[in-house]
């Protein structure tokens, strides 16, 4: 951080200015519409995981909470969708509300656990949890569908009128359109006085309480926000694919999702989404290979990063900008 | 009934034990390092995959693989320790998780590329096949040596760590750091053999438990749950923790999947959170 800033308000002011570059990348996001119409199912698939990362970014990149059974959300946001359809209830906007709200509130009760701990009790605590919904999803096969998946979703038009197509037209627009609106909302929280105290608890978890700030509260403030828009991430891809499997509450999904996340950068707004776009394009491209080679380059990717790249790539370019800039000044 | 129960017990018990044998040398390198290492089960993959090959590929006996397991895994650390571990001792839990679950990723893409992914066949020896009758309780021979090895191992590092000169190094060099440099302690060097002896021990584990669970690259992934359960519960750096810990869990891992199958792995879970919010630092923890 450089440059005083008169008030803390002028500073937030600062930060949440739109830059250009921000600008440009949403009006990319509306290219694959144009050029690569036949990938619209793969850049729905984007968006919702880029949405999914961003909720684990909120939690893990400004708050410190390292969690490894974020999928938890998401699985249970997937599944109130997906049994609100297969139930004769098929509309899917209210049906995001309600996979949301869901979502929360489970995410609400967990965060008085959260938020009491730290370090490795903490990681143990939400691998454990998440490992537990798992399990219960399983058994409780009379409602889930256990290991086979919940099938029989009918998912009715949007608004009435737009079909979920088999090319994925609908599938991105509302996709994207629901990531982008989730996108003001964490940028919102992030440039508040709020997201700033996130970020105080993250570098200091004892100081701030002695400046006023509970960290408890704020924690569990974060942590339901998170949850719900994970419970946002797994309602999309259980409408727009019109399954649910049990794999969306797996521990896989989980540590991808980090790996994502910390690829991309955590910490920054952007970091999620990038990274979403890399390793689901990575993915599409390699998927010819067999799954367990693919993972020995995201594993040499990671090392590489956490090696070499502590803020992800998103924090390596922006050093890479500011050196050249700091050159050519 | 009564023969039931005390099979199950002892089933328990054996599966416990032989989660300990995979875990111990997590309590070394999690534990005493404070290295939140999620590789530890790709160490003991590694031995497991070292004694099959030995004694399907060259004939050793299946005894005289287990020290070259042991070997095989403490070497292979060595060299991942000073390359990559060393530079994260100092960086936060999530740094040191992410590059182990970088590593955990490779090894099993490297396992399945090297063997492919069916299951390994392990055959222990004849005389370890088998079962002794004892008052109407069948004990599996191979179950008792997993057992016997258990005990062995803990007697033998207790020993080692809390009785010895070179023990009580680690243990000064794990505490202060810059107070063990500054009375001439090789700080560096302990690291390097704690971290070796760690995943020699697990490089043992796994060419233990392999003729138990079998063998196959999702190894690294599906006990490392297990091993972290174990090591937390039970308390860092705590050996007599662990043991304790392994035990329970084995025990009541066996009687749920025994007397209430639907519930599934649910069990261990529940159990795990509950202990860990009760008490964060583990059941023998200090920290």
């Amino acid at each position: 951080m450089s440059g005083a800033y008169a008030s803390p308000q002028l500073y937030l002011e600062e930060q949440a200015r739109w830059r250009s570059a921000e600008i440009a990348f949403w009006i990319a996001a509306l290219l694959p519409f144009v050029f690569f119409k036949a990938y619209l199912s793969l850049a729905s698939q984007i968006a919702i995981t880029a949405l999914f990362a961003l909720s684990l970014d909120l939690i893990l990149g400004y708050a410190g909470i390292v969690s490894l059974g974020h999928a938890a959300f998401f699985g249970i946001g997937a599944y109130a969708a997906g049994l609100l359809g297969k139930h004769g209830w098929g509309e899917p906007l209210s049906g995001l509300v309600i996979a949301a709200a869901a979502a929360a509130l489970v995410g609400f009760a967990a965060s008085f656990i959260v938020a009491r701990f730290r370090h490795l009790a903490l990681i143990m605590i939400t691998l454990g949890m998440g490992l537990l919904l798992h399990e219960a999803a399983n058994s409780a096969s009379g409602l889930t569908g256990g290991a086979d998946g919940l099938q029989g979703i009918k998912m009715w038009p949007l608004f009435g009128v737009f079909k979920f197509d088999l090319y994925g037209v609908t599938a991105y627009t509302y996709s994207l359109v629901v990531l982008f609106l989730m996108f003001l909302v964490a940028r919102r929280l992030i440039h508040s006085p709020f997201g700033l105290s996130l970020r105080g608890i993250r570098e200091n978890p004892l100081r701030m309480p002695a400046i006023g700030a509970s960290s408890e509260a704020h924690i569990r403030k974060i942590y339901t926000i998170a949850a719900a828009i994970a419970g946002v991430a797994g309602a999309l891809l259980a409408q727009t694919t019109s399954t649910v499997s049990l794999e969306v509450l797996g521990f896989q999904r989980s540590a991808d999702v980090l790996v994502i996340l910390i690829l991309g950068g955590a910490g920054r707004l952007y970091g999620g989404i990038l990274g979403a776009i890399i390793y689901m394009v990575a993915r599409d491209q390699f998927s010819g290979l067999n799954p367990q080679y693919w993972y020995f380059w995201i594993g040499l990717l990671l090392i590489a990063v956490v090696m070499f790249l502590p803020n992800g790539i998103l924090g390596g370019m922006a050093k890479l900008i500011s050196s050249w800039r700091h050159r050519t000044s | 009934m009564i023969g039931s129960i005390f099979g199950v017990l002892f089933d328990g018990f054996a599966y416990g034990m032989l989660l300990f044998l995979l875990s111990v040398g997590l309590s070394v390198t999690l534990g005493m390092m404070n290295f939140v290492n999620l590789a530890h089960c790709s160490f003991a993959m590694l031995g497991g995959y070292v004694t099959v090959t030995l004694m399907s590929r060259y004939g050793w006996p299946f005894l005289a693989t287990l020290p070259a397991a042991f070997v095989a895994a403490a070497a292979v650390s060595v060299v991942l320790e000073r390359v990559l571990y060393r530079r994260l001792y100092r960086a936060s839990d999530l740094d040191q998780c992410l590059l182990t679950i970088g590593i955990v990723f490779v090894s099993i893409a490297i396992a399945a590329y090297v063997y492919g992914t069916v299951q390994q066949p392990v055959q222990p020896p004849a005389y370890l096949q088998g079962s002794l009758e004892v008052l109407g309780v069948n004990f599996a021979v191979y179950r008792l040596f997993l057992v016997g090895t258990a005990l062995a191992v803990t007697v033998i590092l207790v020993g080692a760590l809390e009785y010895t000169r070179f023990g009580a190094q680690v243990r000064a060099a794990v505490d202060n750091q810059r107070m063990a440099r500054g009375l001439g302690i090789n700080v560096e060097g302990a690291f390097a053999v704690t971290f070796a002896l760690g995943s020699g021990l697990a490089g043992l584990g796994g060419a233990l438990a392999s003729p138990m669970i079998g063998l196959d690259p999702s190894f690294a992934f599906a006990y490392l749950i297990y091993v972290l359960i174990v090591v937390s519960v039970g308390g860092l750096a705590s050996i007599g923790g662990s043991f304790a810990a392994a035990a329970l869990l084995g025990i009541s891992d066996m009687a749920g999947k025994y007397y209430v199958p639907e519930l599934g792995a649910f069990l261990i879970y529940l159990v795990m959170v509950g202990l860990l919010m009760w008490r964060p630092s583990g059941l023998f923890g200090k920290r």
